[in-house]
């Protein structure tokens, strides 16, 4: 993995019908790297990746590639290929055309791409397939025979869009394998777009999390995932507890009432900070004056876990235990030091509440209800 | 294919092909032959307004039998099988592929005093009927030309009513009459809106069915402004006028019927 | 029961429908003159022969299909062209576009007829020249138009948006984009275009009426047949055309039928 990027963004910003849709955005990608851009829809990093291959043009900023500005190159004249979210594969051509089109557009010999299309078709395990139509292929299929199409181009960087989305979830978990294996052994620059937070950490070398057209967090899937920078962020990738809470000083915060002892240091005294335990850090303990203390008002059987809901002092907490506890039950919840995670206050702090609902939409639901119903 | 160079011989076609003609219509329904402003001829349109009740009168009168007599022919053929269906609505489209004036003067021999019908029924021993250039015939020969046109977008919306409603209904209790009142009738409503508009529109402005099976005294707005550009009394400034208040009510009867429509619905289903 | 009754509903209907012409084609097989058009005396092609001896009528045909053949092949790469860029319009403008589109059909034809004479009468004067193709022509294209975009548009929703794109990211110029993926995914859109232009324009009588000036078209000449009333000979007429659009509609529906007997063999 080179040290220079291959594609540098700088100070992008885009916006369609007068709704900003890229905020001042940077972003360096190195060579080689498999990097993924997470988000909820309309974060802007489908957007982003348009910009790359050439679909958009940035109001303001300059993308570069390999040291050379190439804002204004069209599409066609760019080294990248793209991997359209539903393969856009040519439905009037099969299989071997469509692999083979890049190339004709090229004027490469005949000779050639034959002998190219089939070692792609070989590196997607397609072999025997080069004479079907795409529209009798599985969606699997369709999905590497697009693969096969864009790597058949030679591009220096490979962008794919959500290219797992319409898959069932066996067969994503092994085109996540298989992605990352081509990836591998090419050597090629992935930039990946997902809004599965799940796919983003087992394939990626780095994660960029970004909503509302900016970018919240880079960095590696363990980084993310244990350093959340923002609420956003820490809500976004897994299930998070989020806890207003008060830094004393290095090492003691405050929240839910109670003083802990923490691993974050480097804040302002009392200054007001965002909280996160993982569900799965807590433990479950027998109630007793060393620990938080709550009642069970939620039970959910998960397979690996029991999701536990527990109200405490009104503040509806998830635990992830492999214990089963009864409705009712009142426990204690230990926290230890490494399992706190102390964020600087951000626009999204307040914004994700407890575990009483899971959606926004449930929650937003209800609250119209309630409303309706003290009006009547 | 964003680019504006693909629009541009679209846009110069549309505005010189579509709106100055229009523009053209409204001049001259405002001006004399000397091209001064004149209300004159839209004053004028006024003493035919016996035609316009005429054809107004026909042309609903048809709608009316069309929409009765093609809805339940769109309903038996939407509710056969998927193969009988295509056999049915081809036939129903060939006379269609026929010339509109061979059609109409297929009737004119059959409905003149010495048509086959006559002839048959004094064969019969039957009293003859004067039935050509009649009001009668007129109508007929409407029903007879428009009525494809109200079953086929009748049809298309009835045969994509999703058959787990008319099952939901049933399984909320609904016995085969409150389907159709309840579910088929409602549903089919956009077709039948389009079926009334595509009908009604040519039967009210035609000139062709009342000159061959009305005779001279059935005289409708169609043949009026014929007669102003191509017929015995020349006047384009008049027929412009006449052609313009036939437009706006046309316009207006297409509003009243919108109304009833919410206007989410796509034109008719002619388009094969 | 039900269904005994809608039988006998839809043989009426049918017999509604199809008699008239059966009738048509009947007599144009009757040895008679002119005087009893709906009297049997014998079998005869006389009224066949007398048709292709007509020249008038040679060259009404003539006419009609030159006519037909320009204002569809016109038609439908300018309908083409307008619905493209009216798919990637925003809604507002596609909205008046459309609207301006539609008015040529949803305006009664009379109207659009006498409009667009009014405007070939202006230009015909300004040029020095007189009313007959060309004005035919012009006036056909624009009424085919609607129809052309309107079964091209849906073609072009349907699409995958990003096949285009996908085609210039492999390399292709957006011109070469187009007609190596867009064009062959629209085509089936384009086609239809084409033949219903092509069939509208042969049977339009109401608009060459208004804009052919002296020129004759097959229904304008059917028109001034029915007028002077002289007749078998229109007969023989109608059941020749029919003859030709049963026959097309039979080989396209036989081909139809064998390219979908395909399709789900395929499948």
């Amino acid at each position: 993995m080179g040290e220079k990027p291959i594609i540098s963004l700088q100070n992008i910003a885009v916006s369609f019908d007068g709704e900003q849709i890229l905020k001042n955005l940077n972003l360096n990608i190195r060579d080689g790297e498999f990097v993924t851009l997470l988000g909820p829809s309309g974060c802007g990093k489908t957007t982003t990746l348009r910009i790359i291959g050439g679909f958009v043009r940035p109001d303001t900023g300059d993308v570069y590639f390999d040291g050379k500005k190439i804002t204004d190159v069209p599409p066609h004249k760019r080294e990248v290929n793209t991997i359209f979210q539903k393969y856009a594969l040519f439905p009037h051509l099969n299989v071997y055309d469509n692999v083979a089109f890049g190339m004709r557009i090229h004027k490469k010999s005949e000779k050639e791409i034959k002998k190219t299309v089939h070692e792609m078709l070989d590196l997607v395990s397609l072999g025997g397939f080069a004479h079907r139509g795409v529209n009798r292929l599985s969606g699997g299929q369709q999905q590497r025979v697009a693969i096969a199409r864009a790597l058949a181009n030679d591009p220096k960087v490979l962008l794919l869009d959500e290219p797992l989305g319409a898959l069932d979830l066996k067969l994503r978990k092994d085109m996540q394998v298989e992605l990352k294996k081509i990836q591998q052994a090419t050597g090629i620059t992935f930039v990946f777009v997902t809004h599965d937070q799940e796919e983003a950490l087992s394939m990626s070398d780095t994660v960029v999390v970004m909503d509302k057209g900016e970018i919240q967090q880079i960095g590696t899937p363990q980084d993310i995932y244990n350093e959340p920078q923002n609420a956003f962020v820490a809500d976004f990738i897994g299930e998070s507890n989020i806890l207003d809470g008060v830094m004393h000083e290095d090492y003691l915060c405050e929240f839910a009432g109670r003083k802990f002892r923490c691993v974050d240091k480097g804040f302002a005294p009392r200054e007001s900070v965002d909280v996160v335990i993982r569900p799965e850090d807590i433990d479950v303990m027998e109630p007793s004056e060393e620990y938080l203390t709550g009642t069970v008002t939620n039970v959910t059987f998960k397979g690996v876990h029991y999701e536990i809901i527990v109200d405490v002092k009104g503040f509806k907490w998830m635990i992830q235990s492999t214990d089963f506890q009864e409705v009712g039950n009142v426990i204690g919840l230990r926290l230890q030091p490494d399992d706190i995670h102390i964020m600087k206050k951000s626009e999204y702090s307040g914004m994700f509440g407890d575990y009483s609902t899971f959606s926004d939409e449930m929650e937003e639901d209800q609250s119209l209800q309630e409303e309706a119903e003290r009006e009547e | 294919m964003k680019s504006k160079a693909v629009f541009a011989p679209y846009l110069v076609w549309m505005v010189i092909f579509i709106l100055v003609p229009m523009l053209l219509v409204v001049y001259f329904a405002f001006t004399d032959k000397s091209g001064a402003f004149t209300l004159e001829n839209i004053m004028k349109v006024g003493q035919y307004s016996n035609v316009f009740v005429r054809s107004i009168w026909l042309g609903a009168l048809a709608t009316a039998i069309c929409l009765l007599t093609g809805y339940p022919v769109a309903y038996i053929i939407a509710h056969s099988s998927v193969r009988r269906q295509s056999v049915l609505i081809m036939l129903l489209m060939l006379p269609m592929w026929m010339n509109f004036l061979l059609r109409t003067y297929a009737w004119m021999t059959l409905l003149e005093d010495s048509g086959l019908i006559n002839n048959l029924l004094a064969a019969l021993g039957l009293p003859r009927v004067h039935m050509i250039n009649t009001q009668g015939a007129v109508v007929l020969g409407m029903v007879y030309n428009y009525i494809p046109y109200m079953i086929l977008p009748l049809y298309s919306v009835m045969s994509k009513i999703d058959v787990s409603v008319i099952e939901a209904a049933q399984d909320l209790g609904a016995d085969g009459r409150k389907v159709f009142w309840k579910v088929t009738l409602p549903m089919s409503m956009p077709g039948v809106i389009s079926g009334i508009t595509m009908v009604f529109v040519p039967a009210v402005s035609t000139f062709i069915i009342s000159k061959m099976l009305g005779g001279g005294g059935n005289l409708l707005i169609g043949d009026l402004i014929d007669m102003q550009f191509l017929g015995s009394s020349y006047n384009p400034n008049l027929g412009s006028a006449i052609s313009l208040v036939l437009m706006v009510l046309i316009l207006i009867c297409m509003g009243i019927m919108n109304e009833f429509d919410d206007g989410e619905t796509e034109k008719g289903g002619m388009m094969p | 029961m039900k269904k005994a009754v809608s039988r006998v509903y839809m043989t009426l209907v049918f017999v509604f429908l199809y008699a008239p012409i059966l009738l048509l084609i009947v007599f144009s097989f009757n040895d008679s003159d002119t005087k009893s058009r709906t009297v049997w005396s014998g079998f005869s092609t006389r009224w066949y022969e007398q048709l292709f001896q007509d020249r008038m009528l040679l060259d009404a045909l003539r006419n009609t299909l030159i006519i037909a053949v320009v204002a569809a092949v016109a038609s439908t790469v300018l309908g083409t062209l307008a619905a493209i860029s009216i798919d990637s319009m925003k809604k507002w403008k596609r909205k008046l576009v459309m609207n301006i589109t539609n008015l040529p059909m949803l305006n009664p034809e009379i109207v659009t007829g006498v409009s667009l004479m009014l405007l070939m009468v202006f230009a015909a004067r300004f040029l020095g020249v007189d009313l007959g193709m060309g004005s035919i022509i012009l006036a056909h294209i624009t009424f085919c138009l609607p129809y052309v975009i309107l079964s091209v548009l849906p073609k072009l929703g349907q699409m995958d948006p990003h096949l285009y794109e996908a085609a210039q990211d492999l390399g292709c110029t957006p011109v070469r984009a187009f007609f190596k993926v867009v064009l062959p995914e629209i085509m089936p859109g384009v086609v239809t275009g084409m033949v219903m232009a092509f069939t509208l324009s042969i049977d339009d009588f109401i608009i060459s009426y208004f804009c052919s000036g002296t020129t004759q078209t097959l229904p304008v000449f059917i028109y001034s047949m029915t007028r002077k009333r002289v007749s078998p000979e229109i007969n023989a007429l109608s059941t020749l055309l029919f003859a030709v659009v049963l026959l097309l509609l039979l080989v396209i529906n036989i081909r139809q039928g064998k390219v979908g007997k395909k399709r789900e063999v395929e499948a």
